[in-house]
């Protein structure tokens, strides 16, 4: 279609019109841009000058408060209190020794404190301000500020720093702030100049760490005017910093408190995961530090200390600690095989209380043998030749596949240090790690979690609240932001045949309920917190001949670090699971003994929003709970309502 | 409108065509570009290899690929403009989908070597169809509603997707971009007026019914429009920014400290200073005197595009380059208010002269389009 003559005139002299008007507009925004400029550059110069040469006016940061960090009802578990501090201005002040050692006669200092001070001085910048003492008492404050007149560069300021109220509780999923260290700078490309202030607290380890940018919160900054000598005269104006986030846990402060003091100061670690949201409720490693220790700065002593302990409290056990996870990995290998369909909830095999294998004899823990043994059986039982008939059919490569769909030998993300992955070993794996090939024994090895099996006591929790659910529940720390409410997601469907499920739940009742399980005496006696769970107990050394022919050694004749490890994993109530529980107890001897009672205890508490009556426990454990309650220094629970009304 | 139109004739063909290009226009583009690499050059402290060095690189592609599309016939691009404003709406779906994926705001697409920020293109691209939307339909029916609606449509589209990136900014351009071309083609002024008092009515409603009964969204809905606003791009805390960028502005005062003098020390506080704020490295440096014929520059471009639109009896043509200064006058003049402290701290480039390829190489192509319009435009 060709366009008229008449069409196109008519085009040209609507565009002409329309183009006359928009460069009328843009005639207009540019005008005002001009006249700004001009404003700014010509009219305003001299006092943007004057600010630029920074003679009379400058400009300081006011450091954001930290956010705060609650427990799922609220409670404060990271705050920030009030810090009095003095720090010092090398430009400001001129003679800085002479400053020094008058500010000594009202602060005690060492010489040597003195000389790292002056140091430090000496490398920061001329007009970076160098923190010289905190925490300083009223007294000392203000009589710093009294005599300003003869401290040049010397300012005193009110400021905050972070506290841990619930001191160790939290020390390792919280982890600590501490100054920024040239280190911590080096790695951050673009660093917010806060961070360059000497006071400023940077998350060094855990979710202090991991959440620093929702943490941290925005600087604000004031215009003040000073004299010659540096000496604030007045503020020009000020705007305030924002606050950092305010981050909810998921976490629990009485449980987890519970649950610290509950292991003690046994080296171990202790889960509680909500099965339907997979919220953490609790999650302890002991024995713990006091984090407040870090961020005031750590003696040497105190430091040497933790580092020297040989249960290794600085370490994270829940999530960085993996151990092999004994007889608790048996819901894996029965799973696998079950959905595998090598065998049926029916299928027996006979124990004769060891079985031979590639001409090696592979032991039952119950030397006599338990005879004929069905699925449900071989957990009541714990039956390991079961698990050997069982690894050989179903082979390991689907064992592992079971292993990750459980969550064992997956890095679950939480906003925590040092995440450990655990193994899953299958075949591939071995041709990588050792370039070997897997052997059958290995199989059986792993099929009772020894061997190259690793899981860490979040992934057993997690595995524990998987089978209780048949869901692919997550763990999650994170309960809301700011009072934005993180959605809790709408955990997936496993695809595990409901019936292996429950089999293998049946299989870990029985292990507390039945007549003749191997943890009954650890088991709930209250009807609507039946609980269901596995023990385990795993080898760390290798038991040789010469061991075996004296006939096997008791762990309490072992030196400590040689013990087995007690494990126990559990969820409850039976019928309709709400939460899940890991205990691992280092060289704690047999799951059973050591960590069933543990996990008891905590998911107990955690049932009962606070101690549980009496009337839950077996009557044969009663004097011994009692005991055990009358030595702890309970934090009071931070649950409302709830903890009286089952009480 | 067929090419049949454009006298094809008398079009000049070949290498020829290099003598009907708009050379003030690439001068004068070549001229803002020199001085981002001083301004580049001298807020590295003298290190060409930081942002200087890749910047002229691109700027040698950028020049190619503009010289390229100044050769290719105008109607080509008129021919295709539909074709590239569904490939553009894909390609921001594709985005939005992978970003799912990737949990979180992504606005890039990776195809091997080749890393395209589909929200840019389609600024290019649905001006284009736009303008041969408006070069196809009569003039007498370009203010009836339902002729109204399609170019609305049309642009609220592509809009959504970059809104759903979140990139807020972004998304503004391009309604701003689209207006403009509508308002060239002749759309009633009372359809304007409308809309931008709709608009100022929604958002006074909205945010005078905070805090009282009467609120029409959530609070939490509320402090998400905060986040939006501000997405944390700034860690300082806008305010700060804003206030040293000011101080380095005005202190250069008439003629500035000298190339290179500016205060870096205060300047360090600036973590833009090579994108989104380097006009105030160059209004400190060269004060009122450089910043003002930078300005100058940019309305001399304008000028020269807006020009050439007037002459040119293409429709399409015309409001092609019409669209394309305006998205260009968009860039500077939001870019300037920003760091002179009239508009909310919002990351945008100061175009030609911010270290980034994206926005560079898409500018250049724009100008290459402008060319193409000016060299094949209807004669005799």
């Amino acid at each position: 279609m060709r366009k008229s003559e008449r069409e196109i005139a008519e085009s040209s002299r609507l565009i002409t019109r329309r183009v006359v008007m928009l460069g009328a507009i843009q005639a207009a925004v540019v005008t005002a841009l001009g006249l700004k400029l001009r404003s700014m550059q010509i009219e305003h110069a001299d006092e943007y000058r004057m600010l630029s040469d920074g003679n009379s006016i400058k400009i300081r940061l006011l450091p954001p408060a930290r956010g705060l960090i609650l427990d799922r009802n609220g409670t404060i578990i990271a705050g920030n209190e009030q810090n009095y501090r003095v720090t010092l201005t090398r430009e400001e002040a001129g003679d800085v020794s002479t400053v020094i050692a008058r500010l000594r006669r009202i602060i005690p200092m060492t010489d040597r404190q003195a000389a790292e001070i002056l140091d430090e001085i000496r490398k920061r910048s001329a007009v970076t301000p160098v923190l010289v003492a905190d925490r300083l008492s009223w007294a000392e404050f203000s009589s710093i500020a009294l005599n300003a007149p003869a401290l040049p560069g010397v300012t005193p300021e009110a400021g905050l720093s972070r506290s841990y109220p619930r001191t160790g509780d939290f020390a390792h999923v919280l982890g600590y702030v501490g100054p920024v260290s040239d280190y911590d700078l080096s790695k951050i490309e673009n660093p917010d100049p806060v961070l360059r202030l000497p006071e400023f607290q940077l998350g060094k380890v855990g979710m202090e760490a991991k959440l620093e940018e929702a943490l941290r919160g925005k600087a604000g900054s004031r215009r003040v005017e000073v004299n010659s000598a540096g000496r604030e005269m007045r503020e020009l104006s000020r705007q305030e910093g924002q606050q950092g986030a305010t981050v909810q846990t998921t976490l629990d402060a009485g449980l987890q408190n519970f649950a610290t003091q509950r292991l003690g100061s046994e080296s171990a670690a202790a889960v509680v995961i909500d099965v339907t949201s997979g919220d953490i409720l609790a999650i302890s490693s002991s024995p713990v530090f006091d984090p407040n220790k870090f961020v005031r700065g750590i003696s040497g002593p105190d430091y040497r200390a933790l580092m020297e302990h040989d249960h290794r409290p600085l370490a994270d056990k829940t999530v960085q600690g993996v151990y092999p996870p004994g007889s608790t990995f048996k819901m894996v290998t029965l799973l696998a095989g079950l959905e595998a369909g090598v065998i049926n909830p029916g299928s027996r095999f006979y124990c004769p209380g060891y079985i031979q294998v590639a001409g090696r004899r592979f032991h039952c823990w119950s030397r006599g043998g338990h005879g004929m043994v069905d699925a449900q059986g071989s957990l009541e039982h714990s039956c390991d030749v079961y698990y050997y008939e069982l690894a050989q059919r179903v082979g390991i490569d689907r064992i592992a596949v079971m292993a990750r769909k459980l969550g064992i030998g997956v890095r679950h993300d939480l906003p925590m240090s040092a995440i450990a992955e655990g193994i899953a070993p299958d075949r591939a794996w071995k041709k990588v790690r050792y370039d070997q090939e897997w052997q059958v024994g290995d199989s059986l090895n792993a099929s009772i979690g020894q061997g190259y099996v690793l899981a860490s006591p979040l992934q057993l929790a997690v595995m524990a609240a998987r089978v209780a659910t048949g869901r692919a529940v997550a763990p999650r720390l994170v309960k809301a932001i700011d009072g934005l409410a993180e959605p809790v997601p709408d955990w997936p469907d496993l695809g595990i045949n409901p019936l292996h499920l429950r089999t293998a739940r049946a299989g870990m009742d029985a292990v507390m309920n039945s007549s003749r399980g191997t943890a009954r005496r650890a088991r709930i006696l209250a009807p609507e917190w039946r609980m269901a769970g596995k023990t385990g107990t795993s080898q760390v050394r290798n038991i040789t001949a010469a061991e075996r022919a004296r006939g096997v050694i008791s762990n309490d004749q072992l030196p400590w670090n040689r013990r087995d490890h007690a494990l126990f994993v559990c969820f409850a109530p039976y019928d309709l699971p709400r939460y899940a529980v890991s205990v691992v107890v280092e060289h704690g001897g047999g799951g059973s003994a050591v960590a069933a009672p543990i996990a008891r205890d905590i998911l107990l508490y955690a049932l009962a929003g606070g101690l549980p009556p009496l009337s839950a426990y077996p009557e044969a454990e009663r004097a011994k709970v009692q005991e055990i309650w009358s030595k702890m220094n309970l934090a009071p629970s931070t649950r409302k309502g709830e903890a009286r009304a089952k009480a | 409108m067929s090419y049949l139109n454009y006298h094809v004739a008398q079009v000049p063909t070949g290498w020829r065509k290099i003598l009907h290009l708009n050379w003030p226009l690439v001068f004068l583009v070549t001229a803002v570009s020199c001085i981002g690499f001083l301004m580049l050059y001298s807020v590295s402290g003298g290190d060409i290899d930081r942002w200087a060095g890749p910047q002229m690189q691109r700027f040698a592609v950028g020049m190619v690929v503009m010289f390229a599309l100044a050769f290719v016939p105008i109607w080509f691009w008129r021919s295709i403009s539909v074709a590239s404003y569904v490939i553009c709406v894909l390609l921001l779906v594709l985005v939005e989908v992978m970003g799912h994926v990737g949990m979180g705001a992504q606005r890039w697409l990776v195809l091997g070597p080749i890393r395209i920020q589909p929200s840019e293109l389609t600024k290019v691209a649905f001006v284009m169809t736009l303008a041969a939307y408006y070069d196809w339909l009569p003039v007498e029916k370009v203010s009836r509603p339902f002729w109204v609606l399609v170019p609305v449509v049309l642009i609220l589209l592509p809009t959504g997707l970059v809104l759903m990136q979140p990139d807020l900014g972004t998304s503004i351009m391009l309604v701003a971009g689209g207006g403009i071309v509508m308002f060239a083609a002749g759309v009633s002024l009372w359809y304007f007026a409308a809309v931008i008092a709709i608009v100022v009515a929604g958002i006074t409603a909205v945010m005078e019914s905070r805090g009282t009964d009467w609120q029409l969204l959530h609070d939490y809905q509320f402090k998400r429009i905060d986040t939006f606003l501000d997405p944390g791009s700034d860690p300082l805390g806008a305010g700060y920014n804003i206030a040293q960028a000011q101080i380095a502005l005005g202190s250069g005062g008439w003629s500035g400290r000298g190339f290179m003098q500016g205060t870096q020390s205060r300047l360090n506080f600036l973590p833009e200073k090579h994108t989104d704020f380097i006009f105030t490295s160059l209004a400190e440096e060269f004060g009122f005197v450089g910043a003002f014929s930078l300005l100058m520059l940019y309305v001399l471009i304008l000028g020269f595009c807006l020009y050439s639109a007037l002459t040119n009896r293409d429709r399409f043509a015309s409001l092609m380059t019409i669209g394309i200064a305006g998205t260009f006058f968009l860039y500077f003049s939001i870019n300037m208010a920003t760091v002179m402290g009239m508009l909310p701290a919002k990351g945008s480039p100061l175009p030609l002269v911010s270290y980034g390829g994206t926005s560079l190489m898409i500018l250049l192509m724009g100008f290459g389009i402008v060319q193409s319009a000016h060299v094949h435009r209807p004669r005799g």
